[in-house]
């Protein structure tokens, strides 16, 4: 009979990934460009809070939209209609995005002078959780009508994130979605997790967001 | 579905040290993937025995190590094992804080591998 061998491989299989990640990080400091990842389940509200966040923000920033929602075609359009600088990925069905994907994304928008770019990631909670883009901020979406347990499902997710946002809180009055609770179960993950409520179909809490994202870009590009 | 890349990942590795090591026939890798991880270990060996299909690991047996989730206290420095799927929330059984970093959890690695 044939003898078994044992090979030592010791390899982290995400770790090319993370290299990569941080490479395009430093890149991203040093040409002055705020990269923001922003993650949620599907119809949580990435694009109607980017539309919101970007309205306003208005010419205090010149950001790009890296679009990878899946029927993110019409996202993307969306967004050029209102004469931003958008991009489509292809994902081709994958469910989340690497560094790889974006760096060549960047590369494409080919738009130097860019102070923020962000990227509307894949929907869903569990891959963007695990493959790190590049990206200096990463802002994960919690919306009400997904109920303040997620943190405790998805755990890696607010791991990973440095923002949550509690996103249509016009909600709130018709739920039993406990804001307290949510914010204990992702802050015992994640102790310096930086949380926001926001409605965008109110507008409520927008601008408190958008100034604090754009205080946070101008540190990042100094 | 959410398998597919991780498992994508796996199979370069090892298709890379079965080159290095002129093996014929991967019998058995190791793995240890941190509680943390939402992925099943059933989809990933599915997914990949269709992958590697074609290839020295194609009759590969998966065998995945869980690595608990530890927090380490942000007060008081304790280390402590969670069960991240009870849904419980985290708390220091020493001292009652309920803030904490984590110390493991979140790894993918692949420690070895049985080859012909
Ligand atoms: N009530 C309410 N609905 C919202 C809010 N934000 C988004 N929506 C709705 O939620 C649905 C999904 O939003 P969308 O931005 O496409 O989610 P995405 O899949 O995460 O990009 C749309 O019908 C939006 O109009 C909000 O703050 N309140
Ligand atoms: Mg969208
Ligand atoms: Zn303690």
């Amino acid at each position: 009979m044939e003898e078994v061998k044992l090979i030592e491989v010791k390899e982290d299989i995400l770790s090319d990934n993370k290299i990569q990640a941080d490479e395009l990080r430093s890149r991203l400091k040093s040409e002055k460009i705020f990269l923001v990842n922003l993650m949620s389940s599907p119809g949580a509200g990435k694009t109607t809070l980017l539309l919101k966040t970007l309205e306003e923000i208005g010419d205090r920033l010149k950001a790009g939209v890296m679009e990878a929602d899946i029927d993110s075609k019409v996202d993307a359009e969306k967004l050029a209609a209102r004469g931003y600088t958008a991009i489509q990925l292809r994902t081709g069905g994958f469910c989340h995005l690497d560094s790889n994907m974006v760096a060549r994304g960047l590369e494409a928008m080919d738009v130097p002078d860019l102070d923020m770019v962000v990227i509307e990631n894949v929907g869903n909670l569990v891959c963007p959780a695990e493959f790190d883009t590049g990206s200096a901020l990463n802002v994960m979406i919690l919306s009400v009508p997904e109920g303040d347990d997620k943190p405790l499902k998805y755990p890696l997710m607010f791991t990973v994130s440095n923002v949550m946002i509690i996103h249509k809180t016009d909600y709130l009055a018709l739920s039993d979605f406990d804001v307290k609770l949510a914010r204990e179960r992702a802050r015992s993950l994640n102790p310096d997790i930086k949380i926001f409520e926001i409605s965008s179909k109110t507008g409520e809490g927008i601008k408190e967001w958008t100034e604090w994202l754009i205080q946070e870009a101008s540190n990042h590009n100094q | 579905m959410h398998e597919l890349p991780v498992t994508e990942r796996i199979l370069d590795v090892i298709l890379s040290h079965v080159k290095r090591n002129q093996v014929r026939k991967v019998v058995r890798v190791n793995l240890r993937v941190g509680e943390l991880s939402d992925l099943e270990d059933e989809w990933i060996q599915h997914y990949f025995s269709y992958l590697a299909k074609d290839t020295e690991a194609a009759e590969a047996q998966l065998v995945i190590e869980r690595v608990p989730v530890v927090i380490s206290c942000n007060h008081c420095s304790h280390q402590f094992q969670v069960d991240i799927k009870s849904l419980k929330e985290i708390q220091c059984p020493e001292c009652g804080e309920k803030k904490g970093s984590i110390v493991s959890g979140k790894e993918y690695y692949i420690k070895d591998m049985e080859v012909m």
